[in-house]
C-alpha cells in the first residue's frame, strides 16, 4: 500500500498510462519500441505536447511586459507554472523557484553567482565520487577561478556514499556541499537529509542535484531543508531546455545576479541599475515560456498519477529487473545500494556495452551505453562504459522481459 | 537481422576475440593515443617505421568489438605499406564505412581485403567512429603527431 493510502499502480494501469505517451507507441526497426532510457530523457504525455502547442497556437505573447490580453494570459500561465512547481516540491514561496534551462544551468547559476561571492583561496567545495559531470565541472571551474579546492567523498563497492567520510572532510574551510540526490549511473538514492543535517551543523550550505530524483518520487524542500535544489523538466516528462533552481529566499536574495538583461532589472540608467526582486533577478531575457507551461502540464500529469505511487511501482519493477538480469549468468550489475531508484547499470562479461546497445536496438530495445557523463564512476570500477536500463512508471514487466530476451540475442551473436 | 549479421560478421568476432598485434611494440619509433569522448574508448597505436615503410604496428586499449576488430585488421594490413599507401587505404576504408562510396562485395574485397568484413558498419551510423578511431590514431602516429586524437 502506498503511503498516501491509494491503491498501487498495477500492470494494467501502467499500460493505460503508457498509451498517453505517443512516442512510445511506435515500432522501431520493425519491433515494438521498448523504451528503457528514461534516465537520459523521459517521453512526453499528450497533455504536455498539447499545452505547449496551445500556448503557441492561442496565446503566444511575451510575459511581464504587454498590457494586452495575450500577454496577460501568457504571464498568468507562466507564473501559474511557477506556483505548480512550488507546490510540487513543497517550497515555502513562489519566489524561491527560479526557471533555468535545466539542472546543468541551475548548478552553473549557483557556481557562477553564489560561488565567487562566498568562496576564496584555500576554501573547499565538497562533492561526491558519483556525481554527473554537471555537478563536477562547474565546481572545478569555480575552484580554478577562486583558488579553492575540490574535495571528493568516495563510495563503496555497492555504490553507497561513505557517510563517515563527510564527517572527516567537512571542515572550517568547506563553503558548500554539492551532491546528487540519486545517481544517474548507479541508481543509488543518497541519504541527502542526513548529509544536509551534518553540513548545517557546521553552517555549510548544501546544493542537491535532483535531476534523477524528482521524476521518480516525492521531494519536499521544507523537509529536506537543503539550500539549493535543481532539476530538469525533460526528465520529468516535460519539455527540454527547461529546468528549475530552488533556493532559500534569504540566500538567493543575498546573491549577485547571474546574467544581466531585460526582466531582471527594476530601472536602468547609464549611471546605475537597480536589480529586480526574486525570482526575476535570475531570469534575464525572455524566458522559456512554452517550457515553463509544458513543465506545469507535466507536473499536473504526474501529480494526477501520484508521486508516492510512482515511487512504489518503480521500486517493485526495479526488483523484478534485478532478479531477471541476475538470472543471466554473464551479467554483472553495478550499483547494488540498499536504497536504489530504477536504474540498472550492468556489464555483460566479455562483450562491450556498445555492442550490447547496438544489438538491443535492432530488437527495438532502447537503453543507454557509455560512461553516462559520470567518468569518475567508471574509473572507480576500472571500466570504460556500462549498459544502463532506466525505468519510468510507464514501463512494465514485459519491457524487462524484452530486455532479457534481447540480451540472450546479444550472447547468441557473440557465441554463434 | 540481416543488417546485424552484416555488422557482426564472423571475421569481426574472430578479431574481437583474438586481436592480432595486441600489446606493446618494442622499439616503436612512433605512437599516438586515440580517444572517443562519447563512449570513453581509448586506443594506443605504436609503429616501427623503416624509412617511409611501416615495418611493425601494434595496438592496446579498450573498445567495442567493432573498434577492436578494425584495429586488429588494420595492423595486419598496413605492415609493409608506405605512408601514402596507408593513407589511401584509410581513405577508402573511411568512405566505405560512411557510405560515401558504394562497393559490391567483390570490389570491397579487392580494394579493402579483410576490411571488407567491416562494410556492414555503413548501416549503423552511430558506430562509424568505432571503426575509424584506430585508423585516425595510426595516421597521427605516422605523422609523428604523438598527441591525443579524438573522434570529436
Amino acid at each position: 500500500m502506498s503511503p498516501d493510502g491509494a491503491r498501487p499502480i498495477d500492470d494494467a494501469e501502467a499500460r493505460r498510462l503508457r498509451s498517453q505517451f505517443p512516442a512510445i507507441n511506435q515500432e522501431v526497426r520493425g519491433k515494438p519500441l521498448v523504451y528503457l532510457d528514461n534516465a537520459a530523457t523521459s517521453q512526453k504525455p499528450q497533455s504536455v505536447i498539447d499545452a505547449i502547442s496551445d500556448y503557441y497556437a492561442r496565446y503566444n505573447a511575451n510575459v511581464h511586459r504587454g498590457l494586452h490580453a495575450l500577454s496577460e494570459m501568457a504571464t498568468a500561465e507562466y507564473e501559474g507554472a511557477r506556483a505548480k512547481v512550488r507546490s510540487f516540491i513543497n517550497a515555502s514561496e513562489d519566489r524561491e523557484i527560479i526557471f533555468v534551462r535545466g539542472t546543468t544551468d541551475g548548478i552553473n547559476l549557483v557556481a557562477g553567482s553564489y560561488g565567487p561571492a562566498n568562496v576564496g583561496p584555500g576554501d573547499e567545495i565538497v562533492i561526491s565520487e558519483m556525481e554527473h559531470h554537471s555537478n563536477i565541472v562547474p565546481w572545478q571551474m569555480l575552484c580554478e577561478q577562486t583558488g579553492a579546492e575540490l574535495k571528493v567523498v568516495p563510495f563503496n563497492e555497492d555504490g553507497e556514499l561513505l557517510i563517515d567520510e563527510y564527517e572527516r572532510i567537512l571542515g572550517p574551510r568547506t563553503k558548500l556541499v554539492a551532491m546528487a540526490h540519486t545517481s544517474n549511473a548507479l541508481g543509488t538514492i543518497n541519504p541527502v537529509k542526513t548529509i544536509v543535517e551534518m553540513a548545517h551543523a557546521r553552517d555549510i550550505p548544501v546544493l542537491i542535484d535532483g535531476a534523477q530524483a524528482v521524476p521518480h518520487g516525492p521531494v519536499d524542500m521544507q523537509d529536506l531543508d537543503c539550500d539549493f535544489f535543481t532539476f530538469s523538466s525533460h526528465k520529468v516528462f516535460g519539455p527540454t531546455g527547461m529546468g528549475v533552481l530552488y533556493g532559500k529566499a534569504e540566500i538567493l536574495d543575498a546573491m549577485p545576479p547571474y546574467q544581466g538583461g531585460g526582466d531582471m532589472i527594476k530601472s536602468v540608467t547609464f549611471e546605475k541599475t537597480i536589480y529586480n526582486d526574486l525570482p526575476y533577478k535570475f531570469e534575464a531575457g525572455t524566458p522559456n515560456i512554452a517550457g515553463a507551461i509544458g513543465l506545469g502540464a507535466a507536473i499536473d500529469y504526474v501529480e494526477s498519477v501520484g508521486m508516492a505511487r510512482i515511487f512504489d511501482y518503480e521500486k517493485s519493477l526495479l526488483h523484478y529487473a534485478h532478479e531477471a538480469l541476475s538470472s543471466i549468468e554473464r551479467v554483472r550489475i553495478l550499483g547494488t545500494a540498499r536504497e536504489k531508484a530504477g536504474v540498472v547499470s550492468f556489464l555483460l562479461d566479455g562483450i562491450h556495452a556498445h555492442d550490447v546497445g547496438t544489438i538491443l536496438d535492432t530488437e527495438g530495445v532502447a537503453i543507454r551505453t557509455g560512461h553516462h557523463c559520470a567518468q569518475p564512476v567508471m574509473q572507480h570500477f576500472g571500466i570504460p562504459a556500462t549498459a544502463r536500463a532506466s525505468l519510468a512508471f510507464y514501463n512494465t514487466r514485459s519491457d524487462i522481459d524484452a530486455l532479457v530476451k534481447g540480451l540472450d540475442k546479444v550472447i547468441e551473436v557473440f557465441n554463434p | 537481422m540481416s543488417e546485424l549479421s552484416d555488422l557482426y560478421q564472423q571475421a569481426v568476432l574472430d578479431h574481437n576475440n583474438r586481436p592480432r598485434n595486441f600489446g606493446r611494440l618494442p622499439n616503436a619509433n612512433g605512437s599516438a593515443n586515440g580517444y572517443n569522448p562519447l563512449c570513453g574508448d581509448m586506443i594506443n597505436v605504436e609503429v616501427l617505421m623503416d624509412g617511409d615503410t611501416v615495418r611493425e604496428v601494434g595496438f592496446q586499449g579498450e573498445g567495442c568489438a567493432i573498434s577492436k576488430a578494425s584495429a586488429s585488421m588494420m595492423t595486419e594490413l598496413v605492415k609493409g605499406l608506405d605512408r601514402k599507401a596507408t593513407e589511401e587505404l584509410l581513405e577508402t576504408f573511411h568512405q566505405s564505412v560512411t557510405g560515401e562510396i558504394n562497393m559490391d562485395m567483390m570490389e570491397a574485397i579487392d580494394k579493402l581485403g579483410k576490411l571488407a568484413a567491416l562494410s556492414g558498419v555503413s548501416e549503423f551510423p552511430m558506430r562509424v567512429k568505432c571503426a575509424t578511431l584506430p585508423w585516425h590514431t595510426l595516421k597521427a602516429a605516422l605523422l609523428g603527431e604523438g598527441e591525443r586524437v579524438t573522434t570529436e
